[in-house]
């Protein structure tokens, strides 16, 4: 196969990478263990939600411009941030679901109502998320579907009223809608939702049910295979603001992203390898030489000249906590930075406040280089949730870390090949 | 090779696949790939009929879910998996201990023993093949062993591949020696696929040895019949290690076949005690995926005659289960002329003998549909497809001809 760059790990982060690099010419492998977690997540894109104490971001390019090492932000380009945010909605748009769209700068977070009926702080969103900005929908009809699990109409809309942005919102319960077989989950009414009539159906029901000026929001179902379309079908209806609210996993907004961006890697050529795990690296001249990846049988090895590590964090099991106190990178044993010592606290008492082990993380240098028993392995760079410094649950970055950092670490390896005038 | 090398047993060594239920952290990523619970609601799900409800299941007590023996076994949620668990072999595992509760069909019994079939049909093929084509018959066959009548099923060959093969010429200056690992589907039902993969692979100077060998145990295993399984798994390791003591590599063109040799039969049998299915397993290529490692190292002759076809190249489940990603169209970029579509439905449905059943057959085309919509949204002349049963059920569903990708290559190169 002969690539020229492999990367590990199938999220927002390294498909970024991925993409990028095979659509500048390169062939680009990605070795997945599984799917990444770009599923699991509403698909925004969080830049930089709250600041460290906890107060709204307005201009989070701005603000995560500010922040200090080891935060990721501060590991990357100025204008790389910029960049990477106009990168994906272009990216989006060039992807197979027609009229499905990205909004927002990253100059000015949108805010936008959550399952619970909070408000999020965001830089980018799809458009018929981004279309619930609390800001334009002072009156909203939150509509639920009876049945489904998760999402709570009356509780959305009680949590919004009672917010901070001038809302008013009422609930109401569609019934299960006839022809629909299986369990009215978001994933399920989404491939339903994809047939017109299904979707000419549902703007009839929400006909009913909507008093004048209200906008109205739905769980995030509009749609798998057309989402721009049945979105279209509802707002030609209907004649107001319809707009999606994400909803628990599975996160249909993130099976859309994780569908455009395959659908660009294997457009450009990019070969995708899932079910292969990687488990160690043989390097050469302080660079890696080739990996050792374990399949269905017996191991393979894979040679390419740049590799793109994004195989996540704790969260992913890609950095484990061994009972021990020590912290390890689980695929090729790469160094750990800021981890807490044996007897330190790793984790705070608030779960969802500071822990000392988020600071932990794959130490890298300047071009996000990792390190291997003390060796800078030039031609390697990690992103996304592996690199540590960062609190993304706390101050909305997750989304953006892996965006920006998986954009920077294509243009690094491009300016790699570059240099050594390897042809595309 | 460094390397963490920690806590890697995942899903392979010593702990069973019941303890990896454990790295479950309910993530629906399986949920969101299982073509099965997408179509209907006889099949919860991998999540709620696997890691959920194993750990309400012991040996001898109630069993809480009968649902899971409409699991088609394809696999898929234990290849999306990012924590490791594995899925699809838990159901299987469950699916067997409800047959040793609930009795096993008739038809299951049947169906599942593809090598005695294909001994009883072959001397009789002229006969057999008009009997199963025949409407009244397969109305009978329906109603008494519930196999659909319109369910897609092989014609016999007539002749054995292995008996005939066994006695060839050797390749006198051959670089180098692979077993052929054929399968009973090219053995009794497409010998012309078996022939084509010995051309192909002597084509590139590779002399082929073919060991006499039976079945893998794979369709017992998928219908939760595991003893007699794992006596034809361990008869076939048995009857293939010998030939590979040398290192060589046995190379299959079923890839269902060989994912049960290297994976299948070790973890959903656990025969983790049996030395030569170790080493079959190690040692076990998929076609494919060999003859792109022999262009890796520049050894794959090139030497491919411009074809001017359409074709739509289908990766099915349990190829993806490699671990290989899609060797097939690596080689297809190597043949000009070609005009290859990708397709990106995950299954076809059929997943070896789930479609053949009476209450299954419909599932098992809904499975099929995205699929079935790509394949007439690209047009292709045929459609490329690595599985046999797989073909069988792309042919009927689409209308149009199917083929194993060694049949393009095998054109490409001149050899028909």
């Amino acid at each position: 196969m002969n690539p020229d760059a492999i990367v590990i790990g199938a999220g927002l982060s390294g498909l970024t990478s991925a993409v990028r690099l095979a659509e500048a010419g390169r062939k680009v492998i990605v070795l997945a263990k599984g799917s990444g977690a770009l599923t699991l997540a509403p698909a925004t894109i969080d830049v930089l939600g709250y600041g460290s104490g906890g107060q709204v971001v307005d201009d989070p390019i701005r603000a995560a411009l500010l922040k200090a090492a080891p935060h990721p932000y501060s590991r990357v380009a100025p204008s790389t941030v910029e960049d990477a945010l106009a990168w994906l909605p272009d990216a989006v748009a060039r992807g197979p679901l027609s009229g499905y769209r990205y909004e927002g700068s990253g100059a000015r977070n949108l805010l936008l109502p959550t399952a619970l009926g909070a408000v999020k702080p965001s830089a980018l969103a799809p458009a018929s998320i981004a279309a619930g900005d609390v800001r334009g929908t002072p009156k909203v009809l939150v509509v639920g579907v009876d049945g489904m699990k998760d999402f709570h109409p009356a509780l959305i809309a009680d949590n919004l009223s009672a917010g901070a942005y001038a809302v008013s919102a009422r609930a109401a319960t569609l019934p299960r809608p006839n022809g629909l077989a299986l369990e009215p989950g978001a994933l399920n009414l989404a491939r339903f939702l994809d047939r017109e009539a299904n979707a000419q159906a549902l703007a009839e029901r929400l006909r009913e049910l909507v008093r004048d000026d209200e906008a109205i929001a739905v769980p995030a179902m509009l749609g798998l295979k057309r989402p721009g379309q049945t979105w279209q079908i509802l707002r030609d209806s209907l004649k107001r603001t319809i707009y999606e609210i994400p909803t628990l996993p599975p996160s249909v907004p993130g099976m859309r992203l994780l569908d455009v961006l395959k659908t660009l890697l294997r457009q450009a050529g990019g070969q995708f390898i899932n079910n292969a795990v990687v488990t160690g690296c043989r390097v050469e001249d302080e660079a890696i030489a080739a990996i050792t990846v374990r399949i269905s049988g017996h191991e393979r090895t894979y040679s390419a000249p740049q590799y793109v590590i994004a195989t996540g964090g704790v969260a992913s099991g890609a950095v484990a906590l061994g009972s021990d106190w020590v912290t390890r990178e689980m695929a090729l044993g790469l160094e750990i930075d800021n981890a807490p010592r044996p007897g330190q606290r790793r984790f705070g008492d608030d779960y969802l406040g500071r822990h000392p082990i988020a600071q932990a993380g794959i130490g890298v240098d300047g071009a996000l280089r990792p390190r291997l028993a003390g060796t800078v392995l030039a031609n390697a760079r990690v992103v996304g949730a592996s690199l540590g410094g960062a609190e993304p649950w706390r101050e909305k970055s997750g989304d953006g870390i892996s965006l920006v950092t998986g954009y920077a670490a294509a243009t690094l390896a491009l300016d790699a090949f570059d240099r050594k005038a390897v042809p595309a | 090779m460094s390397g963490a090398g920690v806590e890697q047993g995942d899903l392979v060594g010593e702990l069973t696949m019941r303890a990896t239920l454990d790295h479950c952290v309910k993530c629906t990523i399986c949920e969101q790939n299982c073509p099965v619970s997408a179509v209907t609601p006889l099949f919860p799900g991998p999540k709620y009929a696997g890691p959920q409800s194993e750990r309400f299941r012991e040996a001898g007590v109630l069993q809480v879910d009968a649902s899971v023996d409409y699991c088609s076994g394809c696999g898929i949620c234990t290849q999306v998996c990012p924590h490791g668990v594995a899925i699809a072999e838990i159901n299987a595992q469950a699916r067997a201990q409800l047959k040793r509760d609930d009795g096993i069909a008739l038809r299951d019994r049947i169906i599942t023993r593809s090598a005695l079939l294909g001994k009883l049909g072959t001397p009789t093929a002229p006969l057999a093949n008009w009997t199963l084509g025949n409407a009244p018959f397969r109305w009978l066959v329906e109603k008494l062993l519930h196999v659909h009548r319109d369910a897609p099923l092989p014609r016999f060959a007539g002749r054995r591949f292995n008996r005939k093969a066994r006695k060839r010429a050797r390749l006198p200056d051959a670089r180098r020696k692979v077993v052929f690992f054929h399968g009973c589907g090219a053995d009794y039902y497409d010998d012309h696929l078996a022939e084509m993969t010995v051309a192909v692979l002597e084509h590139n100077g590779i002399a082929v040895e073919i060991p006499k060998q039976g079945c893998c145990g794979l369709p017992m295993q998928s219908s939760g019949l595991f003893k007699d399984a794992r006596r034809y798994v361990r008869k076939l390791a048995a009857e293939l290690a010998p030939s590979i003591a040398d290192g060589s590599e046995i190379v299959a063109c079923s890839t269902s076949c060989s994912l049960m040799l290297k994976r299948e039969a070790i973890e959903v049998l656990e025969l983790h005690d049996d030395d030569d299915l170790l080493q079959v397993s190690r040692q076990t290529r998929d076609i494919c995926e060999f003859l792109v490692d022999l262009h890796d190292r520049g050894e794959l002759k090139t030497d491919f005659l411009p074809l001017d076809e359409k074709i739509a190249y289908h990766a099915p489940c349990q190829q993806q289960g490699h671990g290989i990603g899609k060797p097939a169209m690596e080689l297809f970029r190597l043949v000009p002329g070609l005009d290859l579509t990708e397709m990106d439905a995950r299954c076809c449905g059929i997943a070896g003998t789930y479609g053949l059943k009476r209450e299954k057959y419909q599932i098992a085309i809904d499975v099929g549909q995205p699929l079935w919509d790509q394949i007439e949204a690209a047009d292709p002349d045929e459609v490329a497809c690595d599985s046999e049963t797989c073909r069988w059920q792309i042919t009927k569903e689409s209308q149009r001809p199917s083929v194993h990708p060694v049949e393009v290559l095998y054109r490409a190169y001149g050899l028909s």
